[in-house]
């Protein structure tokens, strides 16, 4: 039998990422810019109920994560949780909905902007109790490994998830038992209102690495290094090699949520300019498609053009729709 | 539902636990345990051996000391197909899994517009008097009780631990199962065959015409007790254990205090803001017009449990307060 010459690494094994496909992640991390601007607008403009918190300036990681996962590998996100929908494959009305309360949102407005799930896409919730879901992505890892599926969860967490607990209890396990659990961590610097340097000891990948887990720290503002990444970390896991943990290193351009508006007495003008005119995702996947003549100035215009329309659309059907029956109140409390 | 028969079989508390835990493991794979020393060491209180030797390290999984990663991780298995029953060894423990109790399991389905399912069990223990001080000895079940999405449930026969731990497992939503630490050697007629209890569902344990003790749990034995020792001072007694405290069934509660038009409600959690204030308060609402007496509550006194068996042993309703008060409230 013949030998290949070469071998190769399991990364060169790979197909590679046609330009199709580059402008596809462009495409869902624009459309998760353009829904948050378009969130920020319905705060500005009083028509939504309560507070959001935007994921304008993450959307790298969210997109290079998922484009990484079949449409039934799990995932669990966090109050910042718009971008991990729509990466997920979620559609913008019904999230619109959820937002404004309606009874057409995911959650039949019962939810809100911090709980948004969507089982159809394998997303089990976004979660507003910081470091909520370590437990459940770990739980529904072990239910993946049980049922001899060969689904992967993603755990999506933010920087300030590092100060709870159960996300070391969730870990530990995930590695003893091998599960197929890949935890997100996106540093944005912030935890809330403190930089994470004042809250948080230490390496953070050494926490990780001591309990045996792959470690990587990425640049979160390269959708392709996070996607190279979370490819890597995904066969790991389906082929029974167990969890990864992806630092990736992000910024939230706007506040904690939609009404921190005064932010100079945790974080200087300079350093959000700098990150917004420097290491903006989108610019930075815009340019290198630019530059590998993957796509001109006006296929990108054409791309957003079509997003703008594809937003308007969706929060008008979200502000024309019907909130829920009043007697909806104590459904669902139990099933 | 088969009632037990006289004659039939008898098996302690803790073996009705068991098999109900082998029964449905053997009609579901979907369903494991997990939790600390569940496996060859079958809890502390041997309630779980020898169910490793039958399903294998795979579905009895020991687990690290963590109980909040344990609940968690429950929650996540259990809204993706699985059906796990966590072990969490001492009801104070409670404490540690609190956020994935109260935030999660119970809020997704209701946050998730009723698309996601948390069919999750919690087992744990409750009671006093084992003389393991105050954080061994709570009995908690009133802060799950408080929280809409969990449902809970305090037997208090082996007949009952068998027939409600089959039904939760097989329930589409997360309860939470207390069983009394005390009552593990208890035994009682449980028939061979198959049978569940439905949840809210009380159950008259002795007929009485002059007074209602309500009891759960561990308070049951202690009512049956009292409502024994009362018949000498002339009192008949009527003990309905509630069986599952949500969802409660007020009606059984409500018709035998407008019978007897008197009502104690026993209970082993602490008696400020517990679980006896409202079962009194839905007594009181319910059967006002026929009540001759204001509902007593007697519930753990409001200390933390001390060690020393001179004190422990006043913070707990025993069949002789409870008598006394019962006297009182029929003026005997």
């Amino acid at each position: 039998m013949a030998q290949s010459k070469k071998t190769k690494s399991p990364s060169a094994a790979r197909a590679p990422v046609h330009d199709e496909r580059w402008l596809h992640f462009y495409r869902q991390m624009l459309k998760i810019r353009l829904f948050e601007e378009e969130v920020n607008q319905l705060y500005l403009g009083a028509k939504m109920p309560g507070l959001a918190h935007l994921y304008i300036g993450e959307e790298a990681v969210a997109v290079g994560v998922c484009e990484a996962l079949r449409r039934d590998d799990y995932i669990t996100s966090t109050h910042r949780g718009h971008g991990h929908c729509i990466a997920k494959g979620a559609a913008a009305d019904k999230m619109f909905a959820e937002l404004l309360g309606k009874e057409a949102g995911y959650c039949r407005g019962k939810g809100g902007s911090m709980h948004i799930a969507d089982q159809d896409t394998g997303n089990l919730g976004a979660n507003a109790i910081v470091g909520g879901s370590a437990g459940i992505a770990t739980g529904a890892a072990m239910s993946a490994k049980m049922r001899g599926s060969d689904q992967v969860a993603i755990c999506f967490f933010g920087d300030g998830a590092l100060g709870q607990g159960l996300l070391y209890e969730a870990m530990n396990m995930a590695s003893l038992w091998k599960l197929p659990v890949i935890y997100v961590c996106e540093n944005n610097q912030y935890n809330e209102y403190t930089h994470y340097r004042e809250t948080t000891a230490g390496e953070v990948t050494a926490r990780a690495h001591a309990f045996g887990i792959r470690t990587e720290a990425i640049d979160g503002q390269d959708v392709k290094i996070v996607h190279a990444a979370a490819v890597n970390a995904v066969e790991s896991a389906r082929r029974g090699a167990g969890p990864s943990f992806l630092l990736c290193s992000t910024y939230r351009f706007h506040g904690h949520h939609v009404g921190d508006i005064d932010r100079a007495y945790y974080r200087a003008k300079a350093e959000e300019e700098e990150w917004k005119t420097r290491r903006d995702p989108i610019m930075l996947l815009a340019a290198w498609l630019q530059k590998n003549k993957m796509a001109d100035d006006k296929a990108l215009q054409a791309i957003e053009h079509a997003l703008s329309t594809e937003i308007k659309s969706a929060v008008e059907f979200a502000l024309n729709a019907k909130y829920p029956e009043a007697n909806e109140v104590n459904q669902h409390v139990y099933a | 539902m088969a009632k037990p028969q006289t004659g039939a079989r008898e098996i302690s508390f803790g073996q009705a636990i068991n098999e109900a835990l082998a029964e449905e493991m053997r009609r579901d794979p979907t369903v494991f345990i997990i939790g600390e020393d569940v496996a060859e060491a079958g809890t502390p209180f041997k309630v779980l051996s020898g169910l490793v030797k039958e399903f294998g390290p795979a579905r009895v999984i020991d687990s690290p000391i963590s109980e909040a990663g344990i609940a968690g991780i429950g929650v996540g298995a259990a809204m993706t197909g699985m059906r796990p029953v966590v072990d969490i060894m001492f009801g104070d423990f409670l404490t540690l899994t609190m956020d994935q109790l109260v935030n999660q399991a119970a809020k997704i389905h209701y946050m998730s517009g009723g698309k996601l399912k948390v069919p999750l069990v919690l087992r744990t223990t409750l009671g006093a008097a084992r003389r393991s001080a105050a954080q061994h000895s709570q009995s908690l079940h009133a802060w799950v009780s408080h929280i809409p999405g969990l449902k809970v449930a305090v037997p208090a026969t082996p007949y009952d631990a068998k027939g409600l731990l089959k039904s939760s497992i097989r329930d589409d939503n997360p309860v939470v199962f207390f069983e009394d630490k005390m009552m593990y050697q208890l035994k009682g007629p449980v028939p061979q065959e198959e049978y569940t209890i439905p949840f809210g569902v009380a159950d008259v344990k002795r007929a009485g015409n002059d007074i209602t003790l309500v009891a759960t749990s561990s308070m049951v034995q202690v009512a049956l007790a009292a409502a024994e020792a009362l018949l000498e001072s002339g009192i008949s007694a009527e003990v309905v254990d509630v069986r599952t405290t949500v969802p409660l069934d007020k009606q059984t509660l409500i018709e035998s205090a407008k019978k007897t038009s008197r009502a104690i409600v026993i209970d082993e959690g602490y008696e400020g803001y517990g679980v006896t204030a409202e079962i009194a308060s839905v007594i009181a609402d319910g059967a006002f017009y026929y009540l001759d007496a204001p509902v007593r509550r007697m519930g753990a006194m409001d200390v933390p449990v001390p060690f020393s068996p001179v004190l422990e042993d006043q913070t707990v309703p025993t069949p002789e307060k409870v008598a006394e008060m019962a006297r009182r409230l029929c003026g005997k």
